[in-house]
């Protein structure tokens, strides 16, 4: 019973990650049509960025998160609008495949300054609370750290789509190009902030990875399959599915150690996504595919 | 004294060839003008490449005397000409009330007079405001639509085929609704399919065919011709 919650804050942990990412993967699809390949490298990026912040100010370790959210922000914005804008006018397929390059580039820009060892934010271990009216489970303080900003993080995202002007603007772009531009809604500002949010929500599952484990330069490359299939168990396009996609995908990667090895994991989310493509395509929440 | 809306002798289509043949168009602005023909004739092609959504080969397009061919979609808002497309003319996850809001997003505040003016035309959007769109009916949708619209407080409203797919009595709803928008002082444009009952309440009206005029008259007119009734209203 103790491993299985234990499996299931792991799992929470994972998932928090992963609707960091799909949120971004999910909006950046809802509005600009295309699967963003580079998504992950840029989870990359961000922890790479929050790295050097930390250790040119010598600050403790989550000082990377606003550090890694800034800065992929601003440079998710710069890429769209050097290379993604340029081409946003042809074929999805054109834009997927860019996105893949731009993928490369970032990855080998990561190790090109940072080298290709494993690095950490904070040397030694931390040590976890051991939780007795839990059965002894143990938490770990940047777990429950990871937990609570995501959650956090969320409710903004909630609140911007919900209460702003450009959210809803954001919700109508994705629900129907043509009448968004038809009633005069600003799809170049409203494309801008769809980077400015999936950069920023990318930088920070950077910095979960990196401080949940070690960081290194395809930490975010690895984890680009299962941020996808969060994101299309939700409903592609849809940012609360991602929620629920991510959560989902994270529980059922860790508790799959329980039968399996766990070195399986991402086979375990390839297959729930495989499997939601064949029975719901348009995942739980119907998405805009 | 300029038209509200004049259309001179439009060139283009969806860049393969030509659809529109030299179509003319023009609106007055306490005028409902009604395009009606046979299918493929042009008429919804006509209405996007005025508003922006097609390109223009040749041929003028002018608002209040002002040259406005090949505008943005966006300029024609910020000059108070609203457009509700035929199909798809709903944000669907959107509630009515942020559908609304949307069609005011050029227009800096103002947002609950501008509600409250659209509510008091379709009382039946107020008490559902907070209802998605997308879960409504075909006359209800039409609704949101031609809120979203108004919401710009338009001088000049293109409706394309307002009454598709409507029952015959939310038909006769949805054009009583838009005598009462030209009560408002503002001019209507609109394709109809509904030919007969659309011209009745017209106040003049073009049957176009292969992407020009064929006849050009007053709504009564148009409708007592035999020609136009035989070819294109169906006897």
């Amino acid at each position: 019973m103790t491993d299985i919650l234990q499996l299931l804050i792991y799992g929470l942990v994972l998932g928090s990650v992963l609707t960091m990412g799909a949120i971004g993967v999910s909006m950046i699809f809802g509005i600009l049509r295309f699967a963003h390949f580079a998504h992950g490298d840029f989870m990359t990026l961000g922890a790479y960025l929050g790295l050097s912040f930390i250790s040119a100010f010598g600050l403790s370790s989550w000082w990377a998160l606003p550090a890694a959210m800034v800065g992929m922000a601003v440079i998710a914005v710069f890429i769209d609008q050097v290379l993604y804008r340029r081409i946003r006018r042809t074929q999805p397929v054109i834009l997927l495949i860019a996105s893949f390059g731009m993928a490369l580039i970032l990855r080998s820009l990561v190790q090109l300054i940072w080298g290709s060892d494993n690095q950490t934010y904070a040397s030694g271990i931390q040590f976890p609370w051991q939780l007795d009216w839990l059965g002894g489970m143990r938490l770990k303080p940047d777990h429950l750290w990871i937990m609570l900003i995501s959650l956090g993080l969320v409710a903004g995202v909630h609140l911007f789509l919900t209460r702003t002007r450009l959210g809803k603007a954001m919700r109508a772009m994705s629900d129907n190009m043509d009448l968004a531009l038809v009633s005069g809604i600003p799809a170049e500002r409203v494309i801008m902030v769809t980077w400015v949010i999936g950069g920023a929500l990318a930088g920070a599952a950077g910095v979960f990875l990196g401080i949940d484990t070690r960081l290194h330069p395809v930490m975010g490359w690895t984890t680009l399959l299962p941020v996808f299939a969060a994101a299309i168990l939700g409903g592609i396009g849809r940012p609360y599915g991602a929620i629920a996609g991510g959560m989902i995908i994270g529980v059922s990667m860790e508790m799959s150690t329980l039968l399996i090895p766990a070195a399986y994991k991402p086979a375990v989310a390839f297959a729930i996504m495989v499997g939601m493509l064949i029975l719901r395509p348009q995942g739980i929440f119907k998405g805009t595919v | 004294m300029s038209s509200l809306l004049e259309a001179k002798g439009l060139y283009g289509g969806y860049g393969g060839a030509d659809i529109l043949q030299g179509t003319n168009l023009r609106v007055e602005s306490d005028e409902i003008v009604v395009v009606v023909g046979p299918n493929g004739a042009g008429k919804s092609t006509a209405m996007k490449a005025i508003f922006g959504l097609l390109h223009i080969r040749e041929g003028e397009v002018r608002y209040r005397g002002e040259t406005i061919t090949n505008a943005k979609p966006e300029q024609m808002v910020r000059r108070g000409i609203a457009y509700v497309p035929q199909e798809k003319n709903v944000f669907p996850s959107l509630t009515v009330g942020e559908n609304l809001e949307m069609g005011a997003y050029l227009m800096k505040g103002d947002l609950a007079r501008r509600l409250d003016k659209v509510y008091t035309l379709f009382p039946k959007l107020a008490e559902r405001r907070r209802q998605q769109a997308g879960l409504m009916s075909g006359g209800e949708r039409q609704m949101v639509a031609m809120g979203r619209a108004l919401m710009i407080d338009p001088q000049l409203l293109m409706l394309d085929e307002p009454t598709a797919g409507l029952s015959p009595l939310l038909i006769d709803e949805t054009f009583e609704r838009i005598q009462e928008i030209n009560a408002q002082g503002i001019g209507v444009l609109m394709v109809e399919q509904n030919a007969k009952q659309a011209l009745s309440i017209a106040n003049r009206g073009y049957v176009l065919a292969t992407g020009s005029n064929r006849y050009e008259d007053t709504g009564p007119n148009l409708l007592a011709n035999p020609e136009v009734a035989e070819m294109f209203l169906g006897g």
